[in-house]
């Protein structure tokens, strides 16, 4: 309870001293990049457990996603906890809900097809996020193919940011912990060879399981803030190329490195924004023509991406305990 | 009744047009346990292939059965290039890698042909060249069949018994065979595996090709997307049938063309779409292995 505590008052200095120095040195449209970042922060990380600590490979976290944005957005459109001052203390609210639907979506999923070896998962999750996009095309309760406008959100910049970072610390401290721990040893067994973890007592399909639920609700999350973030939401937003938005984040920065996942997100987040002038003068989209033959060369060249799986404290050697 | 014997011959037509590019799927799946998701691009090469051609040739000028065969043997040639340089660049080097990496090397490739096709030819919808002229031949009561509807049922079994015989009745196949089967065991027989991989990516290729002028004629708008869509339901049609398995992709293409067109004309044409995974998840549910397959328990 006592780390629980402390790590709560970590996370809220860390996204209030965010917020106070964006707030500070940054205009709002670096601002709303940051708060981009810290999305698909929450979403490259989640992913990166799946796809980089168990081997398997979701291709669907749009989908997650999208199950998120449009419950949290939802239900802040019909229900508040907090009135007044107190306001955006429901985010964090809305954020859990949407996170725990997508969870269920999750355990839907993924229960058949994780049973089966690990490619069927990425076409049934493809599948799935398709699936999703047509529903939400045809519910008319959620504006259809023009999208659902007005999703209430953070009243200022400030606490904006702030919550982004919350959310975004509070899903790296708990993928963090979850990968530190023997559930996070089991998840990499389950990688290296399932038929060995297998035999020495993991029940590969369960832990399957619980890595895809856990690692949906934060895609849930990562929506919930999207949806808080834009005000506004449209199916077009959760295509597939999302989903390999995020697949080109985990893979770049290391499949099993949630410091590279960070990283990566940060980078493929800014990236574009740095093309604008080259697309502007070459009159075409080259991000997706550089991203994927980055992938292509990836693979061939340095298959374990840019860290491999190695995190940030195996580059400060004093803090490593029990070292080799 | 009409209607649904209508919406019954449109289903084959698409059916077969999935089966064709399913067979590609299934075939590079028997050999590499690798879902090629380039195939879809190959698939749209092939078109594309045929309307730059095009303009070279003007095939669509004389618009006949020669300009037909002109046409599919142009996109044959360009595709099995394409199938033959993914295969050489992107996969070969990456042979013994876990299937993870290969895996997302294939959706790379994808990617990077979607993209710099529409870097390249636009992302603007184009109009294939009609180099067959659609005519109506029968006439019953309300049910019309076009002479496309037969070239594309005829020219797809036609595809389909060639690929039979070369699968089953040559040298070649054999070897094919000995390498889906076991690949180091094959190449103890002698057999020159890497070489069998490729043949296995151009026969497939040439299916795709074939595949892009039949469906060139009938629905005649290309964009460098139109692959991925189409390609997936054809994943999903060799799954149907059973991954690995020809007879399979064949079945399991006319089973999918003919739902969809049933979905289509019963329930709403948005739903297209969703159908195909819908099913996938089922078949996954209920019969992982498909029809056809067999269902493999991994060994140690």
């Amino acid at each position: 309870m006592k780390i629980l505590r402390s790590a709560l008052l970590w996370l809220i200095l860390f996204s209030l001293g965010m917020a106070a120095f964006s707030q500070g040195i940054l205009n709002p449209y670096q601002q709303l990049i940051l708060s981009y970042i810290a999305i698909n922060v929450i979403l490259a990380t989640s992913l990166n457990l799946v796809n980089g600590f168990c081997g398997q490979f979701s291709l669907g976290h749009a989908g997650f996603m999208a199950v998120g944005a449009y419950v949290s957005a939802v239900l802040s459109l019909h229900f508040k906890v907090f009135t007044g001052s107190l306001d955006f203390l429901n985010f964090p609210f809305y954020a859990l809900a949407g996170g725990s639907v997508a969870a269920v979506a999750g355990w839907l999923v993924g229960m058949p097809s994780l049973k089966l070896r690990g490619d069927y998962l990425a076409i049934v999750t493809l599948g799935f996020g398709e699936i999703i996009r047509v529903i939400l095309l045809n519910m008319e309760s959620v504006g259809g193919a023009r999208g659902l406008y007005g999703v209430p959100g953070p009243t200022n910049f400030f606490v904006g940011t702030a919550l982004a970072f919350f959310l975004a610390g509070g899903t790296w401290l708990v993928l963090w912990r979850l990968t530190q721990s023997s559930f996070g040893r089991a998840f990499l067994s389950v990688k290296e060879d399932e038929v060995a973890s297998e035999c020495m007592g993991v029940n590969t399909t369960q832990t399957k399981v619980f890595a895809f639920v856990v690692s949906s609700f934060f895609a849930g999350v990562g929506g919930s803030l999207f949806a808080h973030t834009t005000n506004y939401l449209n199916p077009a937003s959760f295509q597939f190329m999302k989903s390999v938005d995020v697949v080109i984040m985990v893979v770049l920065g290391g499949m099993g490195s949630l410091t590279g996942s960070v990283l990566a997100a940060i980078f493929v987040t800014i990236l574009p924004e740095a093309l604008r002038p080259l697309q502007e003068y070459t009159g075409v989209d080259l991000r997706m023509v550089i991203y994927s033959l980055s992938l292509i060369l990836l693979m061939i060249l340095r298959p374990q991406g840019l860290l491999g799986s190695r995190e940030w404290n195996s580059f400060f050697p004093f803090k490593k305990r029990g070292a080799k | 009744m009409e209607d649904f014997l209508q919406h019954v011959l449109n289903g084959l037509n698409l059916g077969a047009i999935y089966a064709l590019i399913a067979l590609g799927y299934t075939m590079v799946y028997g050999v590499l346990q690798l879902i090629n998701f380039a195939h879809a691009e190959v698939y749209m090469l092939g078109a594309f292939s045929i309307y730059y051609s095009n303009k070279w040739l003007h095939l669509s000028d004389h618009p006949g059965w020669t300009s037909f065969v002109i046409s599919i043997l142009i996109a044959v040639m360009v595709c099995s290039l394409v199938g033959l340089t993914i295969e050489r660049l992107a996969y070969r080097p990456l042979r013994g890698a876990p299937r993870l990496n290969v895996l997302i090397t294939a959706i790379g490739v994808s990617l990077f042909l979607q993209f710099s096709g529409q870097a390249v030819f636009g992302a603007d919808p184009k109009l294939f060249p009609q180099v067959l002229q659609d005519k109506d031949l029968i006439q019953f009561g309300q049910i019309q069949i076009r002479s496309f509807d037969l070239t594309i049922i005829g020219v797809s079994l036609a595809a389909m018994a060639l690929l039979h015989f070369l699968i089953h009745h040559t040298k070649m196949g054999m070897a094919i065979r000995a390498v889906r089967h076991s690949r180091s065991s094959a190449s103890l027989m002698g057999i020159n595996v890497d070489l069998m991989i490729s043949l296995v990516f151009v026969l497939g290729s040439s299916l795709a090709g074939v595949g892009a002028v039949l469906v060139g004629l009938k629905y005649p708008k290309i964009d460098p997307l139109m692959g991925m869509l189409i390609g997936l339901k054809a994943f999903v049609a060799a799954v149907l049938g059973g991954i690995g398995s020809l007879p399979g992709a064949v079945v399991g293409g006319l089973l999918m063309g003919l739902s969809e067109e049933m979905v289509v004309a019963y329930l709403s044409s948005t739903y297209r779409d969703a159908l195909a995974f819908g099913l996938l998840i089922v078949i996954l549910v209920f019969r992982p292995s498909g029809l056809f397959g067999k269902y493999e328990v991994e060994k140690v």
